[in-house]
């Protein structure tokens, strides 16, 4: 009897991880959604972003290798030229094994858009949008919404004018206050809808121009530096193709709370 | 000796789930498809044998022409648009995958029909472009519409823009895709979008030309610029 019990104890664990009820927490933490007014992006009008969950910390070489194993089509000789470009995981020595200089602790860089979307959802994940990761990100080791801090800011500009931190290993900087490290410090990082930054050489003679992501001078004459930092960040993402690999490019993912 | 067992199985389980099954298949092309004799859903088709699950008869095999071909040279370059696997409904609401769309030159554009700005300069270009094709290449030609807006755009709407503005033609095909689709295809195109208002977007104006094999070879951007480049590098690939 007693053995019957334990037997439909471990088919229930068994079912609930095949449910992913286990997995979804790991390595993540909780994100209680909100209305706030990102710095650009929708012409300063408040948007919405719904609870949800995000990676601790951006992926690392490690666990890329681990999805190359599994998922060949990804491998550096074997990536699609639809989706990736000549610089995909440049610093790969083969399809499964880093240069000797790379660290395996140091964050995933040279992947492309597509690579890094599949590597999410590979995971029953998905890339954040910008929205939900300037959310995430403007919080401090202390607030949650830290962008009116100068030393905020000026820690996130002295990160932008830091050569080869994408060499770093992954958790020196501190947790913000959600528990998320490395948002800002370590790479720059894919967000799902990248695209809908219109601020390319093309765009300017093609879409509507969006003034507020053009002014960067007017930017630089804002009385707090937020606006400079976030600048710079949207004009990376409006810069990008999905499938360009950069050295400072990584990504992380997150989950879609369901109530 | 069970409880031994019942681990093992808890840990088989387990690492069953952490390996991903996405392992993709290589693009395999269906030679055969079974569909109700009597069409009672349209022009759905099954892969596998069966019945009609509205009449009860039994699915009979059909065998397009189209599929054909395409069997016969299922090779897919690297660069091909025909390897996405989104699925997408056209006007008349059939689902497809692009790789039905593989052996004629594609000439694409992305738009949404709401759209009272660059989209109808964009679709008049569309059909400036059209116009300039000889009739007997139009054949070997296909004309994609694709919506950004998949929310709004429906097969049904799709189909009554394709009416209204005189593009129900053969050559014209109009694609309704899903959110998530509909970005990855964008960002093949290199194409921006963003959502202003539920029903307004912003977005790039690029028609891109693809040969037979789905590989990108020409794209125009801007709005009402000289067709003449894209007119020529169509009829350069196109038999």
């Amino acid at each position: 009897m007693k053995n019957g019990a334990f037997k439909f104890l471990i088919v229930s664990i068994a079912f609930f991880m095949h449910c992913e009820l286990f997995a979804q927490s790991e390595g993540m933490v909780y994100i209680e959604g909100s209305r706030y007014i990102p710095l650009y992006g929708r012409d300063s009008t408040v948007v919405e972003v719904k609870d949800f969950e995000m990676d601790i910390y951006p992926v690392s070489n490690l666990e890329y290798g681990d999805f190359l194993k599994k998922n060949t089509n990804w491998q550096k000789s074997k990536a699609l030229k639809l989706f990736t470009d000549k610089m995909y995981l440049t610093n790969w020595k083969n399809d499964l094994q880093l240069e000797a200089s790379a660290l395996s602790n140091s964050p995933v860089t040279y992947v492309s858009w597509f690579a890094a979307k599949a590597y999410c959802e590979c995971q029953g994940k998905r890339l954040p949008t910008i929205d939900e990761w300037e959310y995430a990100a403007m919080a401090d080791e202390t607030t949650k919404d830290a962008r009116v801090k100068p030393e905020y800011n000026k820690k996130i500009l002295d990160w932008y004018e830091a050569p080869r931190s994408n060499e770093n290993t992954i958790g020196m900087n501190a947790k913000n206050a959600w528990g998320v490290y490395d948002l800002h410090g370590l790479v720059w990082e894919w967000t799902l809808d990248f695209n809908s930054v219109l601020i390319t050489g093309e765009s300017r003679k093609d879409v509507d121009t969006d003034n507020n992501l053009f002014c960067g001078s007017a930017a630089i004459n804002a009385t707090d530096l937020m606006n400079y930092a976030a600048f710079m960040r949207y004009a990376i993402r409006g810069s990008l193709e999905a499938k360009y690999s950069m050295k400072n490019l990584g990504f992380r993912c997150v989950k879609p709370v369901t109530k | 000796m069970k409880l031994l067992k019942y681990s093992i199985l808890l840990i088989i389980t387990v690492i069953a789930f952490q390996s991903c099954k996405s392992e993709k298949k290589e693009a395999i092309v269906m030679v055969t498809d079974y569909q109700c004799p009597m069409l009672c859903e349209g022009e759905k088709t099954y892969d596998t044998e069966g019945s009609c699950p509205v009449c009860k008869m039994d699915l009979k095999m059909i065998n397009d022409g189209s599929e054909k071909v395409l069997s016969q040279n299922n090779e897919i370059s690297e660069a091909s648009i025909f390897n996405l696997s989104s699925t997408w409904h056209n006007e008349e609401g059939e689902a497809l995958q692009l790789r039905s769309l593989k052996g004629k030159t594609l000439v694409m554009v992305m738009i949404y029909t709401s759209c009272k700005a660059a989209c109808p300069r964009l679709v008049a270009d569309m059909r400036n472009i059209e116009a300039e094709i000889p009739k007997d290449k139009l054949k070997n030609i296909e004309f994609v519409l694709i919506s950004i807006d998949p929310k709004i755009d429906t097969p049904q709407r799709l189909k009554s823009f394709a009416i209204e503005n005189e593009m129900d033609d053969r050559q014209w095909t109009f694609l309704q895709g899903t959110v998530s689709g509909v970005r990855e295809f964008a960002n093949v195109l290199s194409v921006k979008y963003k959502e202003i208002s539920p029903i307004d977007f912003s977005h790039s104006n690029i028609i891109s030309v693809f040969n037979a094999e789905g590989e990108l070879i020409h794209q125009q951007e801007g709005l009402g610029v000289n067709n003449k480049e894209t007119i020529s590098s169509i009829l350069k690939v196109t038999p």
